[in-house]
């Protein structure tokens, strides 16, 4: 047993595990074609998820802040994205791929830039005077939530609204016989950019140096002579606009949004986060890619199970990891 | 004392509803090893870290160099010139020995005469120069955060507790080393130990109940028993 586990941990350890999850599938679903429809539809869902979620982990880890208004600057993300697309529907439309682009680029870009100035003003009115308060913290952003998402029905009203997808993300290629979302492919290739430039900010510089200290003992980084409260500005805006900048990519997934979308996330991106253990991008992303295969598999395998697929993963995770798959250290 | 570097007047702090320091007034000399005695909850880390700022001092004064620090933020504090190494030792255990030290140093940068004297005192720091911290042992993780506090020159150590669960022979080489480290700053070191404190300590002040209760020179207190039995009695546990 133990020299199973020691070669486990030299293959990798808990970050294996989608690869494992992956075959397993292989084998219970039997048909390639299905199943490499499968695992991209789960990849690229993993990857939006974990822009939401990536955020969350670090303000639950640095900050100590249970942000359940996280999910407004994902339905905020969504519908500004949306509407931006809209607002360039000639370019959008159009079969430019330079103007597609750009299209998506500028709506993309709002989304995330709303999401920061949304989580700065967030931060400095809502978070600030209830930090160390768990409670408050619940109660005011839950409050929060309600009115961000009146604010939404006020502004784009409650019936569905269509999002335009730019035509160059429109449509699917072959592989053999496998037909591949563009879309997918664009949102995987997306999350992993993300995820990657994350992963350096965090590893490789002075700022990610002290991200990752704080989150294990603010309090001694600020004997050492750094302004943690400044950290968390700018960690709790990067984590909002990440949330806004999946909620914008969610939103071209679907094609059809409501104001609810973000509630709806947000038990999911919760999940990710307690799954892939708090204050880990590492985890998050191990976290976000186990909870979209994992949908999407047992969808397909075992269809009545499909709403309680991610819960009951988040059971088995726990049972094993109570702290998460791959948590920060501490201390 | 006018060469005071370091001078608390009158301090008074509260933990939630608790009221734990009732008045401490002590000068620190500049340069050498100052010692803290005290049992369990007279005070001893309370007054560390009022001075840190990490617990507000809700009376008195706490002055630094001449300069009211009382009110000031820790980072400030810290930048003052003063370093802090808690009785938890404060380690960040996800980063490795280099990237602990390295959030020590000015701009992330290391003076290499300085770190080679930091690896002379601690060799195996270098040892371990890779390795996270987490998986280094409890004597080594004490080094770590003691270096951490002299890879820059600093004015002031404050050191809490820095033997506790520690082995005797690495209490032997933490007392070399803090020998050393004395010579060129100046370090207010809280202990239980008197054994470690007698062996390096300056001046020493007793703390009972959240109040100073014996202060002078350690040379005097180890040399008169009864005064040694009446204090220790008093505030020490035995060692």
């Amino acid at each position: 047993m133990k020299s199973l586990s020691a070669t486990f941990t030299r293959f990798g350890g808990v970050m294996l595990l989608p690869v494992i999850l992956a075959l397993v599938a292989f084998v219970l679903i039997g048909r390639p074609s299905s199943w490499l429809t499968l695992t991209i539809a789960g990849l690229a869902m993993g990857m939006m998820i974990f822009l939401m979620a990536s955020g969350l982990s670090l303000i639950f880890g640095l900050m100590d802040v249970l942000n359940f208004g996280h999910s407004a600057f994902v339905s905020f993300g969504a519908f500004i994205g949306a509407t931006v697309l809209a607002a360039l529907g000639i370019w959008v439309r159009g079969d430019s791929a330079f103007l597609n682009i750009a299209a998506l680029v500028a709506a993309i870009g709002a989304a995330t830039a709303f999401g920061a100035l949304a989580g700065w003003f967030f931060e400095r009115v809502i978070i600030k005077p209830v930090y160390a308060d768990h409670l408050r913290q619940i109660l005011i952003t839950v409050g929060a939530l309600i009115v961000a998402e009146e604010i939404l029905l006020v502004i784009w009203g409650g019936t569905p609204m269509p999002v335009p997808r730019p035509a160059i993300l429109t449509g699917s290629f072959l592989i053999g016989d496998v037909a591949v979302e563009i879309y997918r492919i664009f949102a995987f290739l997306l999350g992993l950019a993300v995820y990657v430039i994350l992963h350096l900010t965090l590893n490789r510089t002075r700022i990610g140096l002290l991200i990752r200290a704080g989150v294990e003992n603010r309090e001694m980084v600020e004997a050492l002579g750094f302004r943690i409260d400044r950290l968390f500005i700018g960690v709790f805006m990067a984590g909002s606009a990440l949330a806004a900048m999946g909620g914008a990519m969610w939103a071209g997934y679907q094609g059809l949004i409501t104001p609810a979308l973000g509630s709806e996330l947000m038990v999911m991106v919760f999940i990710v986060v307690i799954i892939g253990g708090l204050g880990s991008i590492q985890g998050s992303l191990l976290g976000a890619l186990m909870v979209g295969l994992t949908t999407n598999y047992v969808a397909f395998l075992f269809p009545k199970l499909a709403l309680a697929s991610t819960m009951i993963l988040m059971m088995i995770v726990l049972l094993w990891r109570p702290w998460g798959l791959k948590p920060a250290v501490k201390g | 004392m006018t060469n005071a570097i370091l001078r608390l007047d009158d301090v008074h702090t509260d933990i939630a509803q608790y009221h734990i320091l009732h008045g401490i007034s002590l000068d620190v000399p500049e340069g050498g090893v100052h010692v803290l005695l005290g049992r369990n909850g007279a005070g001893k880390t309370t007054t560390l870290r009022s001075i840190m700022g990490l617990w507000k001092a809700k009376a008195g004064a706490i002055v630094f160099r001449g300069r009211d620090i009382t009110a000031m933020h820790t980072s400030d504090i810290a930048r003052l010139g003063i370093a802090f190494v808690p009785e938890n030792m404060g380690i960040f255990g996800g980063l490795t020995v280099e990237e602990n030290m390295r959030l020590a140093a000015t701009h992330g940068r290391f003076d290499k005469a300085r770190l080679d004297r930091v690896f002379a005192i601690f060799p195996a720091m270098e040892k371990f120069w890779d390795r996270q911290a987490h998986a280094l042992s409890g004597g080594q993780k004490q080094m770590l955060a003691i270096s951490r506090a002299i890879i820059e020159r600093r004015d002031l150590i404050l050191i809490d507790e820095p033997t506790k669960g520690l082995a005797p022979a690495i209490i032997r080489n933490m007392i070399d080393a803090f020998r050393e480290i004395g010579e060129e700053t100046t370090i207010l070191l809280v202990e239980q130990n008197f054994l470690f404190a007698k062996a390096l300590g300056r001046t020493v002040a007793v703390i009972d109940d959240g109040r100073i209760v014996h202060r002078g020179g350690m040379a005097e207190l180890a040399a008169d028993a009864e005064l040694q039995a009446r204090l220790l009695s008093l505030s020490l546990e035995a060692h």
